[in-house]
């Protein structure tokens, strides 16, 4: 058989060193329904006073995948993720509706250890926000706090999760210096590395990089790639390229409504609703 | 979802720079458009200076589609256009290299017109290769009219027009066969026909790419390779 023919029959599927199977797969078509769901959103109904703020949520947010919130300021974006480990219960005013479910368990049941929720659903805010110890006891924090007290077991974790946070050979010199020292891109990661010392199920993150430089930006969009094998990652961003960059999945909300959810490559290329083309090709609504 | 203006943009430097990427590939069109319609020309009424004009404008074709291409390019780095005007740019780098291929076809068509005027006795074919003709100069223009209304329903219709000159090409060149054995002195002036054939039915493929590229730019739907039938479905 010619070589071409071989390439025809798929036969000689290693040729020229191109695995043509490779190419050929069409690694951008992703399917929600083959995903499993770890936070599912039921009739998701939340308040500031009077002021509704989420309407109606209805999404399931796939385990082990990167599902990217974008939206204009104020469309409910960050609330919405706050509802995921209940930062909402914190604020004055705010009544919630509907439920939220991680691994089938609607978190807003009464009987639900809030604490608990939190060690489970893991949160990265926009400003890093290491306390003023060393960068040590920022990662050992939460195992602490969990009374793990053998020195060999921290040791162990606090690398383990630097290295996932892909900031361990930045700092293993320095590791009983001050967080406070660490340039900005750092101190985010410092922050990643405390979220996942406690094994989280899902990571939070809210504007990660909005207060970085692009290059840290990019180390934190590196991070995030990594991090999906091991956690399902929520991601709140005013930036679209990045939800772009980082994303399977990718969610736009407008004034409280979720108005499209699909898969990132869709979105972008091919959007289905009018609002969500008009705002990522930035024209007026 | 039909998103034919380009405008409205927060940023009116974007709105110009599409406009404008749109507006040359027009231009470019057009000039393709004339280039094929003077070939034509050239060969129908004997003018070699005509033809020779065609070969020399050639390059003008080519540097249209370079600059055009460098827009695109510089749109892409600096814009990151997503959606419609995303697919609005891949839809034009697509176009321009097929214009530029027919804007090369019409010149060959110009090259074997001044072979031909010097020849003799072939004035019998001309008309069925004029007819073959006509029909893909108004397939090229009704291309044009599509991407410049973006009209992907009328871009299957024109897309059709296709197979009809395929027919024309498939009858001509049975035609042109029969001259060949009648008498092996028709064999020089009939190949160079049969060039000519083959140029124009290229062209007709060159713009049934293009109404592909525009139902992909309106639809978001890659329609290559399908059958027009399955065109319709999916541009439904």
């Amino acid at each position: 058989m010619s070589e071409a023919a071989q390439l025809i029959s798929g036969e000689k599927s290693k040729t020229h060193g191109l695995d043509l199977e490779a190419l050929g797969r069409d690694r951008s078509t992703r399917s929600l329904d083959e995903e499993s769901i770890a936070l599912e959103v039921s009739d998701l109904n939340l308040y500031y006073g009077e002021k509704q703020a989420l309407k109606e949520i209805n999404v399931g947010i796939p385990r082990q995948r990167v599902t990217a919130f974008i939206g204009p300021s104020g469309c409910g974006k960050s609330t919405l993720l706050r509802c995921f480990n209940r930062m909402n219960d914190l604020v004055d005013g705010v009544r919630i509706e509907g439920q939220i479910a991680l691994d089938g368990e609607n978190i807003y049941n009464p009987s639900t250890n809030v604490a608990e929720l939190r060690r489970r659903v893991g949160m990265v805010f926009q400003k890093p926000n290491p306390f003023p110890k060393s960068i040590y006891e920022n990662v050992a924090y939460g195992l602490r706090i969990q009374g793990i007290k053998s020195r060999r077991v921290i040791d162990e974790v606090v690398e383990k999760a630097l290295r996932g946070a892909a900031l361990w050979e930045e700092v293993k010199d320095r590791l009983h210096d001050n967080a406070l020292g660490l340039s900005g891109g750092q101190q985010q990661r410092l922050v990643i590395a405390r979220a996942i010392a406690i094994e989280p199920e899902v990571l939070l993150l809210d504007e990660p990089a909005s207060a970085l430089d692009p290059i840290s930006t990019l180390k934190i969009e590196e991070l995030i790639y990594e991090l999906k094998d091991k956690y399902t990652i929520v991601i709140v961003t005013h930036n679209m390229q990045q939800a772009a960059r980082v994303s399977d999945y990718t969610a736009f909300m407008l004034m409280g409504d979720l108005v499209e959810f699909g898969d990132t490559d869709t979105l972008f290329t091919n959007p289905k609703e009018k609002q969500t083309e008009d705002y990522i090709t930035g024209r007026y609504g | 979802m039909e998103t034919t203006s380009l405008g409205h943009h927060i940023s009116q430097q974007f709105n110009e720079e599409l406009e404008d990427v749109r507006n040359r590939v027009l231009a470019m069109g057009g000039k393709v458009e004339q280039q094929l319609s003077d070939a034509i020309k050239a060969l129908m009424e004997g003018d070699s200076q005509l033809a020779a004009e065609v070969i020399n404008n050639d390059h003008q074709v080519n540097a249209m589609e370079v600059s055009i291409d460098e827009e695109c390019s510089r749109i892409l780095a600096r814009r990151q256009p997503a959606a419609f005007d995303l697919r609005l740019v891949v839809a034009v780098i697509k176009t321009i290299a097929d214009l530029e291929r027919i804007g090369d076809q019409a010149e060959r068509v110009a090259r074997m017109a001044d072979e031909l005027i010097g020849s003799t006795g072939i004035n019998k074919q001309f008309v069925e290769l004029d007819h073959m003709a006509r029909y893909v100069r108004q397939m090229l223009h009704d291309t044009l009219d599509v991407f410049a209304r973006m009209d992907p329903e009328a871009a299957i219709e024109v897309a059709r027009q296709d197979e009809r000159i395929d027919g024309e090409y498939e009858s001509l060149m049975r035609q042109l066969l029969t001259f060949m054995m009648e008498d092996p002195r028709n064999i020089t002036w009939t190949l160079n026909m049969m060039w000519i054939a083959r140029a124009l039915e290229r062209i007709g493929d060159h713009a049934e790419n293009i109404c592909e590229y525009v139902i992909y730019m309106v639809k978001g739907k890659d329609v290559r390779h399908i059958s027009l039938e399955q065109m319709e479905e999916e541009t439904r």
